[in-house]
């Protein structure tokens, strides 16, 4: 592979890794304090396995970049290689990367707010991601292949989990409809990028690695609005669409999700537990 | 020790001497997180995969089989993880099953049922592993790890694990 390419291959998986990522940090904010044992242990189980995927990703991109240096023989040391052994790694993608850098879907970035708005942003991204991993478990690239088809087992719980919350509390009490229509106006503004196509996804689906996410918007809409007639509640029309996120530009939240995260490693360079 | 001249079986004896730290009553060949296992000269490779993406057992796992292969004289030992194909408990022995119901896990049911995404659906019927009765019910699709839900028995009214179906 050329260098573009393999850059563009980067990008693709960093993009896959930093959603898993942001959105297992935000979910992991409700541990210890879920509405009940068994739900805070739902949330957070979803949190690890989203972890899992985050951690994945970034090792295969890790590798790209690695490869990609010794085959040009350049010595030039990068902020990324400082602490972990002299290489890129998953840990350094995770916590050495500015806000810029990450490839994120704002989506995942919002802010939890109440226990409906957590769960609407559960099952927007969980059937985003179901519809996603699979075509990407048919991939040219295997480990991308490989980390879809494992993942896709998972997202299957996550997405009928959300799915029956967003019923639950959509066509629940006057109260938890109210936070629900709530929480889509918060967040429905968010769904469009996830089938705009950026630069390096259009190069990765030419290839045959990459999934064309503009073909999921139609399942994806016909999932919502089936659920969300079950929950009593409507879908959204001709909403204007945020979008950015995918090529670095975030909203104000991100960069505080940032700061926690990476607290450690910017304080103690190198820091192991 | 001469390991030129051991077998696949005997690798794998060896193996299944090493526990899950999650569940220690099963060894890691019970659970099938073992794929394959080779000797390529003086090197012995260990494939083996994740239950679920976030294991966190894994490094663990791989830590364990260095540390015990070279107790046992292996000089060089190399653990690979693999992905794909990915695990499902199908790939869990009967002995594996006997001795989780022992311990007071329910096994899992023997049919991959993670796919269907029906909602709302009914709970699988699953086993009290302390009385036998098939009078449970699911209090939580998520348990204490990936891999558990958790039930309670209305017979004996004891809650349990159960080792979920993927």
């Amino acid at each position: 592979m050329n260098n573009q390419s393999t850059n563009q291959l980067i990008n693709y998986s960093l993009h896959l890794a930093d959603n898993s990522l942001i959105l297992g940090q935000r979910n992991g904010e409700w541990c210890g304090h879920g509405p009940v044992p068994e739900q805070d242990i739902a949330i957070t189980n979803i949190t690890l396995d989203l972890i899992g995927q985050a951690r994945s990703f970034y090792q295969h991109a890790a590798h790209q970049i690695n490869n990609s240096k010794k085959a040009e023989g350049s010595k030039a040391s990068s902020p990324l290689e400082r602490g972990f052994g002299g290489e890129v790694t998953e840990d350094s993608l995770a916590y050495l990367r500015k806000e810029r850098e990450f490839k994120n879907l704002l989506l995942v970035e919002q802010p939890n707010g109440d226990w409906g708005q957590t769960i609407l942003r559960q099952f927007f991204f969980s059937q985003y991601q179901y519809l996603l991993f699979q075509q990407l478990q048919y991939s040219k690239d295997e480990q991308l292949a490989a980390i879809a088809a494992k993942a896709l087992k998972e997202v299957a719980y996550h997405l009928r989990w959300s799915s029956e919350w967003v019923i639950r509390l959509g066509d629940g009490t006057e109260e938890s409809h109210r936070r629900m229509l709530h929480a889509i106006d918060e967040l429905w503004r968010y769904t469009g990028e996830m089938f705009e196509v950026t630069g390096y996804e259009l190069w990765v689906t030419g290839k045959n690695i990459g999934v064309d996410v503009s073909k999921l918007k139609e399942p994806w809409m016909n999932k919502v609005k089936e659920i969300f007639i079950e929950a009593t509640m409507p879908v959204p029309e001709k909403v204007f669409m945020q979008s950015g996120g995918k090529e670095g530009r975030h909203t104000e939240h991100l960069g505080y999700i940032l700061t926690e995260l990476q607290y450690m490693q910017r304080v103690y360079p190198g820091c192991e537990w | 020790m001469r390991t030129t001249t051991i077998d696949k079986n005997t690798l794998y004896s060896y193996l299944d001497e090493i526990k899950d730290p999650e569940v220690p009553v099963l060894s890691i060949v019970d659970l099938g997180i073992v794929r394959d296992v080779k000797m390529i000269e003086d090197e012995l490779e260990v494939i083996i995969t994740p239950t679920y993406i976030g294991c966190p057992a894994m490094e663990m796992i791989a830590t364990t089989i260095k540390v015990e292969m070279a107790t046992l004289g292996f000089k060089k030992v190399k653990v690979t993880e693999v992905l794909s194909p990915p695990w499902t408990t199908d790939w869990m022995s009967e002995e594996g099953k006997r001795r989780l119901k022992e311990y007071g896990i329910a096994p899992p049911n023997p049919r991959q049922q993670v796919c269907e995404q029906k909602l709302f659906a009914e709970a699988e019927a699953v086993q009290c592993p302390h009385c036998d009765s098939f009078h449970t019910r699911r209090i939580s699709e998520f348990g204490s790890t990936p891999c558990k839900a958790l039930y309670q028995c209305d017979d004996c009214k004891e809650p349990f694990d159960y080792f979920k179906c993927h």
